[in-house]
């Protein structure tokens, strides 16, 4: 092993399928391991060959599959042991990891057990002249971002959100796969499931071509939004603020720490404009924004831009295109 | 049941303006509030202390003027409160911070639980609470919406994930993170407001922590800032107007329609 160190993806999955959000980085990571001149490994936990299979598939240099009939599902104690190993015996430069739910649980807690630096919610990474890997983060505020760099710890710890990279085109399979096999006890795992409900579809707004997408300044009055989004065959998003608020379901959380959306065309009302949401709709093809400040921010991330309250204007709208 | 709250005091993200010229953070007279999520964790702390008895600590790390803010939290309910200041402490990223709050919670003592809300809203990495329970050697869940003890002493915890919901069982200590918008803070016990004021807010500095310095602040935080940018947003057209709420539905409808996705005839083009 060189002491470039590997560049390693840890590849989410739900059940045997691994999550578009892991393959998304892979095809990041693969030109960030070129970059440094790296390899680039993958590592699943877990998924068997259908997920080896997969991730042979989307530039991995090698594979590594921990697998054992009771790693189907994820558990932060025994995961994080697993993956301590491995990481400690190949000592990677940079470590990239899915921020999915679990993949935060796991993130955070790894970065401690090895003493090193996390870099979370990265909006681009790039390799510098000094062979640096820097993660870009969105300031606060508004404007600018921060490049994070973790030079004297290894392996830098980077979380991305679904959707910040664009899927890759799967090729040939062309990678190494090394099994790894651990025994395990029962006391190893660190919970219990007693049950898991699922929620059926759920949404995805990071495939949705029309969002309506509500902030503050909507007061917590969605049903409106609900039906002009109805009306344009979209999906509604929100801010934090109407997240955090319970007034739409966090899921449904448009920006830094929610989705990175690409739709074609996003009407923004009542948002304000904090950059962690902007990042997350830099991608439309086509931003609407209302808003009752005009020195509000949203409208620098707008094509067109209304000063009004969004009330009216929404309920008048929704009249005049009709009923579908 | 002894609880510690970790609350982070947070500026509203609508008043720190950004200077590009010095690309710097211009917070001042900007308002601070109690970080939202920490919030949702302190009602479920209190509600667990009604049901179960005990005692709810609140412990933040900052400045002395947040002192206010943990008085707050004792208004709202918490028996006390234990704030870590210290210059010290100060530049810490997410492996510092949980190192010093893990310690925080050391010096409180005989913890059963930790409750943080899941991220914060100034740019949150969501990843602080999971660094706490590394820490601390103990379990963790997060992005949880309900908690509670078993009749066999268990911890067991709902987490909200993408595709579902799965409850867990835990052992105690644990540290859980509660997901932002879940339950409804109370309200300020105005009963509690004159005692809250009088309060003591145990005030901690890095010698009296004990902890170990090489973990605390800009020295034991890994990750450096290597660079600020503006961040590059995408050509837009930039057009705004002011008009009436008819003319300015006119409009939107008219684009909308531009843009395909709306036909005269009334139905969805897009889909």
């Amino acid at each position: 092993m060189s002491d470039i160190g590997g560049v390693w993806v840890y590849a989410e999955r739900r059940m045997g399928s691994v999550r578009p959000v892991s393959l998304e980085i892979l095809g990041r990571a693969r030109g960030v391991a070129d970059g440094l001149g790296a390899r680039l490994v993958a590592v699943t936990v877990g998924g068997g060959e259908s997920a080896v299979h997969d991730l042979a598939r989307y530039g991995a240099d090698e594979v590594v599959a921990v697998e054992e009939p009771s790693l189907q599902r994820y558990d932060t104690r025994l995961y994080t042991d697993l993956l301590e190993r491995e990481v400690r015996s190949a000592n990677p430069s940079v470590l990239l990891l899915g921020a999915t739910r679990d993949g935060q649980d796991l993130a955070g807690r790894l970065a401690v057990r090895l003493r090193t630096g996390l870099t979370a919610h990265v909006t681009s990474l790039e390799v510098d002249p000094e062979q640096r890997l820097i993660g870009w983060v969105p300031g606060f505020g508004g404007g600018i971002e921060a490049g994070i760099v973790c030079p004297t710890h290894r392996p830098a710890i980077v979380t991305v959100r679904p959707g910040v990279f664009s899927m890759p085109t799967p090729g040939p399979s062309a990678s190494e796969v090394r099994w790894v096999r651990p025994t395990l006890e029962p006391s190893d795992f660190g919970s219990r499931q007693v049950s898991f409900v699922p929620k059926g579809a759920g949404v995805d707004l990071t495939r949705s071509d029309v969002l309506v997408v509500g902030g503050r300044g909507t007061g917590g009055d969605f049903d409106r939004l609900q039906k002009l989004a109805h009306r344009l065959g979209g999906e509604v998003g929100a801010t934090r603020v109407a997240t955090d608020s319970g007034w739409v379901d966090r899921e449904r959380m448009i920006g830094q720490t929610g989705v990175v959306t690409h739709p074609k065309v996003a009407v923004i009302l009542g948002a304000s404009g904090a950059v962690q949401f902007t990042v997350g709709i830099e991608k439309a093809g086509f931003v609407i924004a209302v808003n009752r400040d005009p020195d509000a921010p949203i409208f620098d991330s707008a094509d067109l831009g209304l000063v009004g309250d969004l009330g009216p204007i929404v309920d008048r709208l929704v009249e005049e295109l009709g009923e579908s | 049941m002894q609880s510690v709250v970790c609350l982070k005091v947070v500026p509203r993200p609508e008043e720190v303006r950004v200077d590009l010229e010095t690309k710097t953070l211009n917070r001042s007279g900007v308002r601070s509030v109690i970080n939202p999520a920490d919030l949702s964790a302190l009602e479920m702390a209190l509600a667990l202390r009604d049901q179960h008895g005990g005692r709810v600590t609140v412990l933040s790390m900052g400045p002395p003027s947040f002192e206010p803010y943990l008085r707050v939290a004792i208004a709202v309910g918490a028996d006390d409160a234990v704030l870590l200041s210290d210059r010290e402490f100060g530049g810490a990223d997410t492996l510092a911070t949980s190192y010093t709050l893990s310690e925080g919670v050391r010096t409180v003592g005989g913890v059963d639980l930790v409750l943080c809300g899941d991220e914060s809203s100034d740019g949150g990495t969501s990843q602080v609470p999971q660094g706490i329970a590394e820490w601390l050697g103990c379990s963790q869940a997060t992005y949880v919406d309900r908690v509670e003890r078993t009749s066999e002493g268990m911890l067991r915890v709902r987490r909200v994930l993408e595709d579902g919901t799965e409850t867990l069982e835990l052992p105690f200590p644990a540290v859980v993170s509660v997901l932002g918008g879940t339950g409804e803070p109370r309200f300020i016990d105005y009963d509690r407001w004159a005692m809250a004021q009088q309060a003591t807010v145990r005030v901690i500095d890095a010698a009296t922590l004990g902890a170990d310095p090489k973990y605390l602040g800009l020295k034991g935080s890994p990750t450096v800032v290597a660079g600020l940018r503006e961040v590059r947003k995408p050509g837009r057209r930039h057009e705004v107007v002011m008009l009436e709420p008819e003319a300015a539905a006119a409009r939107l409808a008219q684009e909308l329609r531009r843009l395909g996705l709306v036909t005269d005839k009334g139905s969805p083009a897009s889909t």
